[in-house]
């Protein structure tokens, strides 16, 4: 047996793995776990918000704190890892017909960084006072003044090490997308989920190192008497938040490019039709990642930022719009004319476009700095940014977990149980946000453990939605724990025609060396 | 189109609450959010009337575009399952359509745009203010200013619920509203002793940052006489929650009358501190 074919078991095979499905599943794992802490968190806020009053959270540092750790956890601990590390991953090599990705022992690095930080993390959120900063982590509220103990620190040295692992992962993707393709898979013929991970990497490449940027500047400020954000002593505030936004506003593109990428594959399989307008596609993702680098400020409208910088901001902001429109029109071409399966992948899909024009169109409303006073820091921004990039990336997470789950474990979900799940989640979700957008307009604050009279109503019909979610992600668990051990056996394509890319030419489960020979992709698919 | 989705709201609400009785009664002149409602509190000033109408029209574009795709949803899924039609087709382009989708948001979003940042530069800075209030932030309370009046200054702090009286609404009471005559052009002028703080008043149209090292403006102009309530719009600690704003606007007579009782309250005080130095340097410099 010569040295590129051996099977590590045990420790070997998951501690020092270097192939990219095991180290695909661990994120996959490690998501999960993170989605359900950082989950428990929102339930038990939710709680606490369900009645006027307190109840249940007498320390408003620590509400403070599960506020910011929820963030945290989901942004950089549950999508991501899925998306990213998880999804992408597994599918990238097998979708480009690569034997592995570039840097296989990169690859461990990046997910065993995240784990350490992950740890990290939940020292943040649990020890030294606790992390009441919001995820923004606005000085000087985050200063050591105002938060003078370790948490802060160790919530800074967390997100350090989650930069390094998605930098070191970024560089893997651009490197093996790049180069490893095979012979005749053009840039132009590349899937689309590989586009989306392409442009993803370079988002994160660029904006990841000014957040490692301004979290040394905040620590230092905070351990070493230097003085960046402190205005007494000639620092600016302000300075923070252009560094976080610049960093900040990619990132919301770094969570939801991937799930264009999973939902562009899925409605293209289903619908059995290529894609419509391929190249409007991954163009429309380029451009989304281009123009998201110049629209960071309209994050601080009210800051007092100069009237004209708004200005700018709010014009350069509703441009996103126009590529968003031609992916989302796109969509419904491809489902057009298509004949259309609705298992589970697809009506997540088909949910995903929902919550995603819905929380578009709430960011067209708050890309107006003159119109933003009223919404801002309100739970109007909690709930578009929950539909447009939170809820709209679970989505594609579970649409991308069951369109794939076959072929990472061989075996296939009970299409009922998930098409139950589907539908209470979807209502769940919905029951969830879409009254935070009246208690907004109403005018009640974010990150409040407490509220006026009035926000009553909403407020309790907002957190009977989170309990039916709750009720939905324990299903998901259930039917996710069953397929892997008692599920039907997946076929190497179980979706028919329409599933054309690579992933589906090898067997179920993806057999642990894969593509050996790279396969000769002249003149194939998609549709250029 | 404005009047009507205002008189379905006010027509809905005042349905549910009727179906619904819910605790605290809400007084003819407080300005405040009332139970389910689903909407803006009433405009009480220029700008809550121009960004509301703004917010209509703009509720009208995203609910035709929302109803748009839903529209189409609904199409596929009833016309393209693989039932009705068992054979796809095989369009992947349409060069005339692709050029629609990108050109049609754009001339929406250019109609968008106009009164968009007509609406920003009227809200941003009043040209000749009547009076100027400074506005400090504490961590948790807010301090006023009345800079033209020998910078009489009073601390504003939130009535604890169990020392409530009739009628104040729990969360928003103060020992000492902001009192402010209506129909006057105030310039506010924003600073902060601690922590970045929000100084927000909904059926004003007002929301802005204390941030420290800096001297934010904005301004209003009130409407109508009565009480405004708003809560700090950005988290400044622990007690972020509990930092409500209370505007009492009076008329200009009345505030005449009540400013020579402050000022006997009050008894103007200058504790020399930075930020009343900043404040009134950037003032100097208006």
């Amino acid at each position: 047996m010569s040295d590129d074919h051996h099977y590590p078991g045990g420790m070997r095979r998951w501690l020092m793995s270097t192939n990219h499905k095991d180290i695909g599943t661990l994120y996959i794992i490690l998501s999960i776990i993170a989605a359900l802490i950082g989950g428990a968190m929102s339930w038990y806020i939710r709680l606490e918000l369900a009645e006027p009053g307190i109840q249940y959270i007498d320390d408003f540092q620590f509400y403070n704190t599960l506020v910011t750790a929820h963030g945290f956890l989901m942004v950089f601990f549950v999508v991501m890892p899925a998306m990213i590390g998880g999804f992408g991953n597994w599918f990238v090599p097998l979708m480009i017909g690569a034997p592995d990705m570039a840097f296989p022992r990169l690859n461990n690095i990046s997910f065993w960084l995240l784990a350490a930080a992950l740890v990290l993390l939940i020292f943040a959120g649990f020890t030294g006072g606790g992390t009441g900063t919001g995820w923004t982590v606005y000085p000087p509220l985050s200063a050591a003044d105002y938060h003078p103990g370790w948490a802060v620190d160790f919530g800074i040295l967390s997100l350090h090490l989650a930069g390094a692992s998605s930098i070191l992962g970024a560089a893997n993707f651009i490197t093996t997308i790049l180069n490893m393709r095979a012979p005749g898979m053009t840039i132009h013929r590349m899937p689309l989920f590989v586009w989306a991970i392409l442009v993803t990497a370079f988002l994160l490449l660029l904006a990841l190192p000014v957040l490692a940027g301004a979290l040394t500047m905040l620590l230092t400020d905070r351990n070493f008497g230097t003085t960046f954000f402190i205005a007494e002593a000639g620092g600016d505030p302000l300075l923070w938040q252009h560094l976080f936004w610049f960093f900040g506003h990619p990132e919301v593109y770094i969570i939801i490019i991937p799930a264009f990428g999973i939902i562009s594959e899925i409605v293209s399989t289903f619908s059995k039709k290529p894609i419509f307008g391929y190249l409007g596609m991954a163009y429309a993702m380029s451009a989304i990642g281009v123009v998201g680098f110049v629209v960071w400020a309209h994050h601080m409208f009210v800051t007092g930022l100069d009237v004209d910088a708004r200005a700018y901001f709010t014009v350069a902001t509703m441009v996103i719009a126009v590529p968003t429109g031609v992916k989302i029109f796109s969509w419904l071409a491809t489902m057009w004319g298509g004949s259309i399966d609705f298992k589970v992948p697809m009506m997540y899909a088909f949910g995903f476009i929902w919550l995603f024009v819905l929380g578009g169109v709430t960011g067209i409303t708050l890309a107006n700095a003159g119109m933003d006073i009223p919404f801002h820091d309100t739970y109007f921004v909690v709930a578009h940014f929950h539909y447009v990039m939170a809820i709209a990336a679970i989505f594609a997470m579970f649409a991308g977990f069951f369109y794939w789950i076959g072929k990472m474990c061989g075996r296939q979900y009970n299409e009922g149980l998930a098409k139950l799940q589907f539908w209470i989640f979807f209502v769940g979700v919905n029951v969830l946000f879409f009254p935070q957008h009246f208690s907004g307009m109403a005018g009640m604050p974010r990150r409040i453990p407490d509220y006026p009279d009035a926000y009553v109503g909403w407020n309790y019909v907002s957190s009977i939605g989170a309990l039916i979610t709750m009720i939905g992600t324990f299903l998901f668990l259930y039917i996710a724990i069953r397929t892997v051990t008692s599920g039907e056996k997946a076929e190497a394509n179980p979706w028919g025609e329409g599933a054309t890319t690579l992933e589906w030419s090898v067997d179920s489960p993806a057999p642990f060396h894969t593509h050996e020979t790279m396969p000769d992709m002249t003149g194939k698919a998609p549709a250029e | 189109m404005g009047d009507m989705l205002n008189r379905l709201y006010v027509f809905f609400t005042a349905l549910i609450s009727t179906v619904i009785v819910f605790g605290g009664e809400v007084m003819a002149e407080q300005y405040r959010s009332k139970p389910w409602q689903m909407g803006f509190q009433e405009p009480r000033s220029p700008q809550a009337e121009q960004g509301f109408a703004f917010h209509d029209m703009l509720l009208w574009i995203e609910g035709a575009i929302v109803v748009f795709v839903l529209v189409i949803m609904g199409y596929i899924i009833i016309r393209f399952n693989a039932k009705s039609n068992p054979v796809p087709s095989k369009t992947t382009h349409n060069t005339l359509l692709e050029v629609v989708w990108t050109v049609a948001p754009i001339i929406i979003l250019v109609i968008i745009a106009v009164p968009s940042l007509k609406l920003l530069y009227f809200t941003d800075r009043t040209p000749n203010p009547e009076m100027t209030i400074k506005v400090v932030g504490n961590q948790w309370y807010w301090t006023y200013v009345y800079m033209d009046n020998d910078g009489m200054e009073f601390d504003s702090i939130i009535i604890p619920d169990d020392e409530l009286e009739e009628g104040q609404p729990r969360l928003l009471s103060v020992d000492n509203p902001l009192v402010l005559p209506v129909e006057t052009d105030i310039r506010f002028i924003l600073a902060t002793n601690d922590v970045i703080h929000n100084f927000a008043m909904p059926a004003l149209y007002l929301k802005l940052d204390t941030t420290p090292g800096r001297v934010n403006e904005t301004w209003t102009h009130i409407n109508d006489e009565g009480d405004y309530y708003g809560m700090c719009s950005e988290l400044c600690g622990v007690n972020h929650g509990f930092m409500p704003i209370h505007i009492k606007a009076v008329s200009k007579d009345a505030y005449q009358d009540w400013l020579v009782e402050a000022q006997e309250e009050f008894a103007a005080k200058d504790d020399g501190s930075v930020v009343d130095d900043i404040v009134k340097l950037a003032a100097m410099n208006q």
